[in-house]
C-alpha cells in the first residue's frame, strides 16, 4: 500500500504561543531541576534546598525565555528549521548570560560560574527543540491520517441518496428548487473532497452547514426546524473544516428523523473571554440504543481539534432529559487575510 | 383480465413519495394500477389499510416511531396479507438480511425499470411470512397488535402491564383493558427481555410495572410471593424459581 506521507518531513520548530507547547517546557526543565537536584543530594530536605536554589536561576531565565520566545513566534515560524534553531540556542545563551550577569550583581559570585550554566542551558534547549521536532514529526503522519479521517466522518451515505432522490423528485415540478438543491450538494461535495488539513473560518462552515441544512429541509419538510443564534459570532475565527457539519447530521439523525413531530436545532456561536464557544443542540429520546456512529463522528472531531489547537480547544458532550447537547470551545484565532 | 393492482405508499418524506407516485404514473401504460393512499408513517399506514385495503405497499424501511419491518409484522394479522416491497436509501444491514430471506426491496432513487419489475413480480410472489419478517426484524416492535372486526388494533409496548399465557392465547393487560394475542410467550419475552421479565412460567411483567412484593401465607399452604402492581389491583403470584427477583428488587 502506498504510504499517504511520502514526502521527507523538514523539521519545525514548535508554536511557542500554544499553551500546551508552554506547558511541556516548563514541565521538563523544571523536571530535569528536580533530577539534578535529587542526584546531588543525600536526603529528601537537601534535595528541595537544592532545588530551591537552581531554580532562584533558572526560572527567571524559563520565564525570560517563553515571553521573548512567544514575541517572536511569528518571526521564528517564517525561518527554515535549521537556522530556527539556531536562532533560539543564540537567544537562550544569551538571555543565560543576561540573567548570570544581574543574578551576580545583587547575590555575589555565589551563584556558580557562567561556563557550567551555559552547558545546561545549551543541552536543555538541544534537548526541547529535538523532541518538540520529534513530537510534530510523530503527529505529521497524524495530520495527514486527520485529513483521511475528515473523509471517513463523512456524510452518511444514507443522506446522499434520500438526498438525491428528493433532488429526482422536484425535477418535474420545481425545477428552480431542484437546481439550488443540486447547487448545495456539490459544494457539500467540494468540502468533504477537499484537502481539508487547512484551517477555515467559521463564516465558511456556518455557510456549509447552512446549505446541508436546506438539503435535510428539502426532505424533512416541517419536522426539522433551525434556530440560528450568531450574532455574537466571531466570522473570521479558524476553526477546521467539517466541524461543525458532521455534529449536524448527528443531531438531525438522532434528534430529528426519528419522530413524526417537528423539533428544533438550536445553535449558538458567541465570543467569550477570546474564546469562541459553539453549543449545538437538538432533541433526544432515550431508546437505550448506543450509536456507535455518533461516537465515532465525535472522536474523529475532538482529535482534529486537538491536533490544532492542542489543550486549548475542548469538546463535552452533555445528555439531558430529553435533549443532546455538543459544547466546543477554541481559542480565537483569527484567519490571515 | 384481473382487476387494476391496489398500491399503497408510506414513506416519512413527502418528496419520496412524490418520487414514487411519478415514477407509478410512469408506469401505467403498461402495467395498469390505482394509488389508493399515501401514509407518513407506519401508523398512518396501518389505519389506512383497514379503511382502503391495497394489494401492494411500497414500504420504506426507516421511519420515525415505527419502521417498515414492524408495519410489514403488523399486516400479517390482516385476513389477506398484502404484497410488500420494500424501499430504502441505505442500509447495509437490511440488505443483507433481504438477499438471505428473498425478500423484495427496492433501492431509493428508485428507477423506472427496477419499479416496474418488482410491480410484475408481486402478483406471483407471495407475501413475507412471520418468520421472514422476523429474522428482518432490527429491533423489538414499538407495538403489539391483535385483530378486531377487521381491523388492525395497535397496543403500545409501553402500556403493558403484564403478558400472561393461556392455553392458546396470550392475554395482554393494560390500564384500561386485556387483549387476546396469538403468539408464543418464549418469543415475546426473548423480544422485550429489555423491558419484561419472568415472574412465573407463564407470565412475563413489564419491569417498570412491578411496584413491590408481597409475602402471602393462606392457611394449610406455603407462603409464597406475589406481585404488586402500579395501576390495577390485581396481583400476580411469582415461582419459587424467581424468588431472587425479590432480593434484587430490594436493591
Amino acid at each position: 500500500m502506498p504510504s499517504i506521507n511520502q514526502n521527507a518531513y523538514p523539521g519545525a520548530l514548535p508554536n511557542f504561543r500554544n499553551l500546551g507547547i508552554l506547558l511541556r517546557i516548563l514541565l521538563l526543565v523544571n523536571g530535569v531541576c528536580l533530577v539534578a537536584a535529587a542526584l546531588k543530594s543525600a536526603s529528601m530536605q537537601q534535595a528541595l534546598q537544592e532545588f530551591t536554589t537552581i531554580a532562584a536561576l533558572v526560572e527567571p531565565i524559563l520565564i525570560l525565555s517563553l515571553l521573548v520566545l512567544m514575541l517572536a513566534n511569528p518571526w521564528l515560524g517564517k525561518l527554515p528549521f535549521y537556522r530556527g534553531a539556531g536562532v533560539v540556542v543564540l537567544l537562550e545563551l544569551a538571555l543565560t548570560t543576561l540573567v548570570y550577569q544581574l543574578g551576580a550583581s545583587f547575590f555575589g559570585s555565589g551563584i556558580g560560574s557562567l561556563e557550567r550554566l551555559w552547558l545546561f542551558c545549551l543541552l536543555m534547549t538541544a534537548a526541547l527543540i529535538v523532541y518538540f521536532n520529534m513530537r510534530s514529526r510523530l503527529l505529521s503522519p497524524a495530520l495527514a491520517e486527520a485529513r483521511l479521517q475528515a473523509l471517513q466522518a463523512r456524510i452518511r451515505p444514507h443522506f446522499l441518496f434520500n438526498s438525491i432522490n428528493a433532488v429526482l423528485s422536484l425535477i418535474r415540478s420545481d425545477t428552480k428548487r431542484a437546481e439550488i438543491a443540486l447547487e448545495d450538494l456539490s459544494d457539500l461535495f467540494r468540502v468533504l473532497m477537499a484537502d481539508n488539513r487547512q484551517l477555515s473560518t467559521l463564516q465558511q462552515e456556518v455557510d456549509l452547514c447552512r446549505r446541508y441544512l436546506s438539503l435535510e429541509q428539502l426532505r424533512l419538510g416541517e419536522r426539522l426546524q433551525v434556530e440560528w443564534h450568531i450574532d455574537n459570532m466571531p466570522h473570521d475565527a479558524q476553526i477546521p473544516p467539517l466541524v461543525l457539519q458532521p455534529l449536524l447530521e448527528n443531531a438531525v439523525y438522532h434528534g430529528i428523523e426519528p419522530h413524526t413531530e417537528s423539533g428544533v436545532i438550536n445553535i449558538n456561536i458567541f465570543l467569550r473571554n477570546d474564546q469562541v464557544h459553539v453549543l449545538l443542540r437538538n432533541p433526544y429520546q432515550r431508546e437505550g440504543v448506543h450509536h456507535a456512529g455518533n461516537k465515532m463522528a465525535m472522536e474523529n472531531i475532538r482529535e482534529r481539534l486537538s491536533l490544532h489547537f492542542d489543550v486549548e480547544a475542548s469538546l463535552t458532550a452533555t445528555l439531558r432529559d430529553d435533549s443532546y447537547q455538543v459544547h466546543i470551545i477554541i481559542p480565537y484565532l483569527r484567519a490571515k487575510k | 383480465m384481473t382487476s387494476p393492482l391496489r398500491i399503497m405508499i408510506v414513506d416519512d418524506e413527502a418528496p419520496a413519495r412524490n418520487r414514487l407516485k411519478e415514477l407509478l404514473a410512469d408506469c401505467a401504460a403498461s402495467f395498469p394500477h390505482e394509488v389508493v393512499g399515501e401514509a407518513a408513517n407506519g401508523r398512518e399506514a396501518l389505519d389506512l389499510m383497514s379503511r382502503e385495503p391495497a394489494d401492494l405497499l411500497l414500504l420504506d424501511i426507516r421511519m420515525p416511531e415505527m419502521d417498515g419491518i414492524e408495519v410489514a409484522r403488523h399486516l400479517l394479522g390482516l385476513p389477506q396479507m398484502p404484497a410488500v416491497i420494500f424501499t430504502t436509501a441505505y442500509d447495509v444491514y437490511a440488505i443483507e438480511a433481504f438477499e438471505v430471506n428473498a425478500v423484495d426491496y427496492l433501492m431509493k432513487p428508485v428507477r423506472g425499470e427496477r419499479l416496474l419489475g418488482a410491480l410484475q413480480k408481486a402478483r406471483q410472489n407471495r407475501p413475507p411470512g412471520p418468520e421472514q419478517l422476523q429474522k428482518l426484524a432490527q429491533r423489538p416492535r414499538t407495538c403489539l397488535s391483535v385483530q378486531e372486526r377487521g381491523k388492525i388494533v395497535l397496543i403500545p409496548v409501553s402500556e403493558v402491564i403484564y403478558l400472561k399465557a393461556e392455553l392458546k392465547y396470550v392475554t395482554i393487560r393494560t390500564l384500561e383493558r386485556e387483549y387476546l394475542l396469538e403468539e408464543s410467550l418464549t418469543n415475546l419475552e426473548q423480544e422485550f427481555m429489555a423491558n419484561f421479565i419472568r415472574i412465573h412460567r407463564n407470565c412475563l411483567v413489564a419491569k417498570a410495572s412491578i411496584t413491590g412484593f408481597e409475602k402471602v401465607a393462606e392457611e394449610g399452604e406455603e407462603a409464597h410471593w406475589e406481585v404488586v402492581l402500579k395501576g390495577v389491583e390485581e396481583k400476580l403470584p411469582l415461582s419459587r424459581r424467581q424468588q431472587y427477583l425479590v432480593k434484587e428488587f430490594a436493591k
